[in-house]
């Protein structure tokens, strides 16, 4: 167990000022302040890609700050590993704790640190008697003799959480700890938070629930293109407000989709159904035409892209292609009917790291390029030309190794591939995440470009310009369903933020 | 259908290759075993007595022929990143198949036609459970090793089945006439041939590569990796029934303990060969020069009286090394380029680069397969 120095009045519990962290090119954190104080349940918001996670992942000792100001109860801190900030009393709760599923509660709350009696013999009897006082304290009632597999989602967070406290943590973070939870959960965990927040630790909530964050937080920190926006009492705030700081920027000058021809309907998706991921997704593209899917990580977009493609299986529904209904759970089905699904996972799903870019452009359409039933070196290098030279791909020469190359040239890579089969249908599934600003621009041009020749294509985006930039139309994913349609003319980032955090009877 | 992306001018062209033919060509894993092979041999040809004569080569070959064919259809199997141990156990049920049939008065294509489909039956069980039961080939092997093998044992018990006739019997061990090349050689060259272009040449073979790569990434663009994972296996088991018949017919005799133990010896080869363990990397002539390797090591010091453990140790500590040699080098050259990168700042000339032996030697181990 660590010591602490006691809080003095004056120094918060913690403080960051002017973090920043890039990987590579990528900045993903420009500049994070945050002044969390003891006795306080502190919310921290923004869009995806605010730098939120990249804030925390830096408290937490997992990725090191280039630069500005941590500072821990008024001692300046530095942590080289997750280790370091659990010593310093920092606790961390995810989304989806990683717990042992085979050992007991008991055991994974003393994982590491078992208390011992003679002959370094593990005292059970002691384990078991502070888990107990440990429950009894959060007012919980759980078993900690139990395996934790098949624990509910909430049950692991307050494990997690009887850990942090078993380690006197000072300071807790929640990163949406809610976004698994049923009502009845959540207000459990929310007791907790309270009765955490009453002993005098400070608590960390992130959360896109705004409702939550009203009825729970004490403070509030708004986060925006990785930049601190500003902080303010919570009863000095309101959501349209914090709706506005959220998003408070100049979209309309960003990514402008060039004007196309509306064509026929070209994709129809009726009523998609898979328990537990997406309900009664319906809704058509239209050649020519860009329809984002916009709404929260997690929301269901990829689910419903997945299922369109056939990756993935769907429960019942129909998606048809030019009238002709579609083999579901059959990708090659999919790319016969001309659908293309450039996927979220660039890295596992989209290219081959190992494979060159070669192989890895003409990988789907392999089929096509073979003389005799052979495939000869020269039509698949002529054909990956083709196309690297269409994307403008950076690359030495076209055997060097997909993984050499940087995240907006793969991604290229990844389009050349889809558009080489000639797709009619192109779902392209969070584009230009962790690619450099200029090749965003041109992957935006490369979209705009394909629908003004007629293709149809599906955008699913977390980031708000970019939908209100490329979109015709916008679909809102809430919690697996569709809860709002809007057109260009009328999606404000305000409208879209709305939706996306909103069941639909609220939104209507 | 639009198909093009952008009235923009192509400017950028670009290099097929980052290296030249000849490079690409001899630089390889590949030849590097190749080059040893035939080291090996001409040192082995210089020291050991009698390993110079034709003779030698024929047993030699006669030795490796059920190894060389059943590690064609391996190789496939390991670049996808499964395993198929049970294949020196389906050798053994052929067999038994294949003598009982013609004990019981079947003619002999018959009977083989009778083995090699239960090759395929076996071969179709490993393949459905791996790839729709979804069980980790390892495991679903492993047992089927010890299922195929109890069955063949079972089927004859430990007698055997001899007296096949003569004619057959000395097909399988004539030689090409004016060679010391075994005929068999003949049926395995053309099986070669076509699964090095299937393996490297067509859309299959593409898709072979993608699954041991990222199966992720290839169902992602099509690639239907169950289907190509069955009829891997289905090859398997087709072909090891076939070195089955072969090896009934070499020996004259039909038993259940055929082969125990061969599946060790086909692997290590297609690994020795430069089939990477974790899949998605391999070449079909390097498989070849590995088993080649193994079987003119073998051979050589068991003309110069070395006793078989002996042999043994040796074939393992050549398995382990090559297993472990692409990090070896990665680990000595970028030492190498660190020390050169300090005598170059300490002022000193930097000697000149050198060209390695086995240029695409990985710096780091393949990805993490995905987990099912």
């Amino acid at each position: 167990m660590s010591t602490h120095v006691p809080i003095s009045k004056a120094s918060p519990a913690l403080l960051l000022e002017g973090v920043s962290k890039s990987f590579g090119s990528v900045i993903a954190l420009k500049s994070g302040s945050l002044r969390m104080e003891p006795n306080s349940i502190h919310a921290l918001i923004g869009e995806n890609g605010a730098g939120k996670s990249t804030l925390v992942k830096i408290i937490a000792g997992v990725h090191q700050r280039d630069g500005g100001r941590l500072e821990l109860a008024g001692e300046p801190v530095d942590f080289s590993n997750t280790a370091q900030s659990k010593d310093a009393g920092i606790a961390v709760i995810y989304q989806e704790p990683t717990l042992f599923p085979d050992l007991s509660v008991t055991e994974n709350i003393f994982m590491g640190r078992q208390p011992t009696r003679g002959f370094r013999g593990i005292d059970r009897r002691a384990m078991r008697a502070q888990v107990k006082e440990l429950f009894s304290q959060l007012g919980v009632n759980i078993d900690p003799d139990r395996p934790t597999r098949g624990l509910s989602i909430a049950d692991q967070q307050i494990i997690e959480i009887a850990k942090a406290i078993s380690l006197d943590a000072r300071v807790l973070i929640m990163d949406e700890p809610t976004a698994a939870l049923s009502g009845v959960e959540v207000e459990r965990l929310f007791k907790v938070a309270r009765g955490l927040r009453d002993e005098g630790r400070a608590v960390l909530f992130i959360s896109h629930r705004f409702d939550e964050v009203f009825d729970l937080c004490d403070t509030v920190t708004i986060m925006r293109d990785g930049e601190y926006v500003a902080t303010t009492a919570i009863e000095d705030t309101t959501v349209d407000e914090l709706v506005r700081q959220m998003v408070g920027r100049d979209v309309s000058t960003l990514f402008p989709k060039e004007p196309a021809d509306i064509g026929e309907e070209v994709l129809v998706v009726d009523g998609l159904n898979t328990r537990g991921l997406f309900h009664d997704v319906s809704f058509s593209v239209r050649a020519g035409e860009i329809v984002a899917l916009a709404g929260l990580v997690g929301a269901g977009r990829s689910e419903i892209a997945r299922a369109i493609f056939g990756v993935d299986n769907y429960d019942s529904g129909r998606v048809t292609v030019e009238g002709k209904s579609l083999r579901k759970h059959d990708p090659a089905a999919a790319m016969r009917a001309g659908i293309a699904l450039v996927p979220e996972d660039r890295r596992n799903q989209g290219v081959i790291l190992e494979s060159s870019v070669a192989r890895n452009s003409t990988l789907a359409i392999r089929r096509t390029l073979t003389r005799w039933g052979l495939l000869w070196p020269q039509a698949e290098n002529t054909a990956a030309a083709h196309w690297a030279a269409r994307l403008e791909v950076k690359t030495s020469a076209l055997d060097a190794q997909a993984g050499t190359l940087s995240g907006g040239n793969q991604q290229k890579v990844v389009l050349a591939k889809w558009l080489a089969t000639g797709p009619k249908v192109l779902i392209v599934d969070e584009p230009t995440r962790g690619i450099d600003i200029g090749t965003k621009s041109e992957v935006h041009r490369d979209l705009s470009t394909l629908a003004g020749q007629g293709l149809a294509i599906i955008m699913i985006s977390s980031e708000l310009p970019e939908v209100l930039g490329m979109a015709d139309r916008v679909l809102v994913v809430h919690e697996g369903r569709i809860t709002a349609e809007i057109d260009r003319a009328d999606a404000t980032p305000e409208a879209v933020m709305f939706a996306a955090t909103h069941n639909k009877e609220a939104a209507a | 259908m639009p198909n093009a992306v952008a009235e923009r001018t192509a400017v950028r062209t670009y290099k097929n290759y980052s290296r030249p033919a000849w490079q690409r060509v001899l630089l390889t894993r590949e030849m590097a075993i190749i080059a040893a092979v035939i080291g090996v041999y001409i040192v082995a040809a210089a020291v050991v007595p009698n390993f110079a004569a034709p003779i030698t080569l024929t047993y030699l070959m006669l030795d490796i022929a059920a190894i060389l064919l059943i590690a064609l259809p391996m190789t496939m199997i390991i670049i996808t990143g499964e395993i198929d141990l049970s294949v020196a156990s389906v050798v053994g049920l052929s067999s038994v198949t294949f003598g009982t049939l013609y004990q019981a008065g079947l003619p002999i294509p018959l009977a083989m036609v009778a083995a090699l489909a239960a090759g395929a039956v076996a071969g179709f069980i490993n393949g459905f459970l791996v790839t729709v039961v979804g069980l980790p080939s390892l495991a679903v092997t492993i047992g089927t090793l010890a299922l195929f093998r109890g069955l063949a044992v079972g089927i004859l018990g430990t007698t055997a089945v001899t007296g096949f006739p003569d004619s057959w019997t000395d097909l399988a061990t004539s030689k090409i006439p004016g060679t010391p090349i075994p005929t068999i050689m003949v049926l395995f060259v053309v099986l070669a041939i076509i699964f090095a272009l299937v393996l490297h040449a067509t859309p299959f073979g593409r898709g072979v590569f993608a699954i041991g790569q990222s199966s992720e990434a290839a169902r992602f663009s099509g690639v239907r990796v169950e289907r190509t994972k069955l009829m891997l296996f289905v090859a398997s088991g087709t072909i090891a029934a076939l070195a089955g018949i072969y090896y009934t017919l070499r020996y004259g005799s039909a038993r259940g303990d055929n082969a125990t133990g061969l599946e060790l010896s086909v692997i290590a080869a297609v690994l020795l060969g430069g089939v990477s363990i974790f899949g998605g990397r391999g070449a079909l002539h390097g498989v070849i020069a590995g088993v080649f390797l193994i079987g003119i090591l073998a051979s050589a010091l068991r003309l110069a009286n070395v006793t078989s453990d002996v042999i043994n140790i040796i074939t393992g500590t050549l398995l382990v090394i090559s297993v472990i040699s692409p990090s070896l080098l990665a680990w000595a050259r970028s030492t190498w380029a660190r020390q050169r990168g300090k005598r170059a700042a300490a002022g000193g000339a930097a000697p000149s680069a050198v060209g390695s032996a086995i240029p695409d030697a990985q710096p780091s181990p393949p990805q993490q397969k995905e987990e099912q």
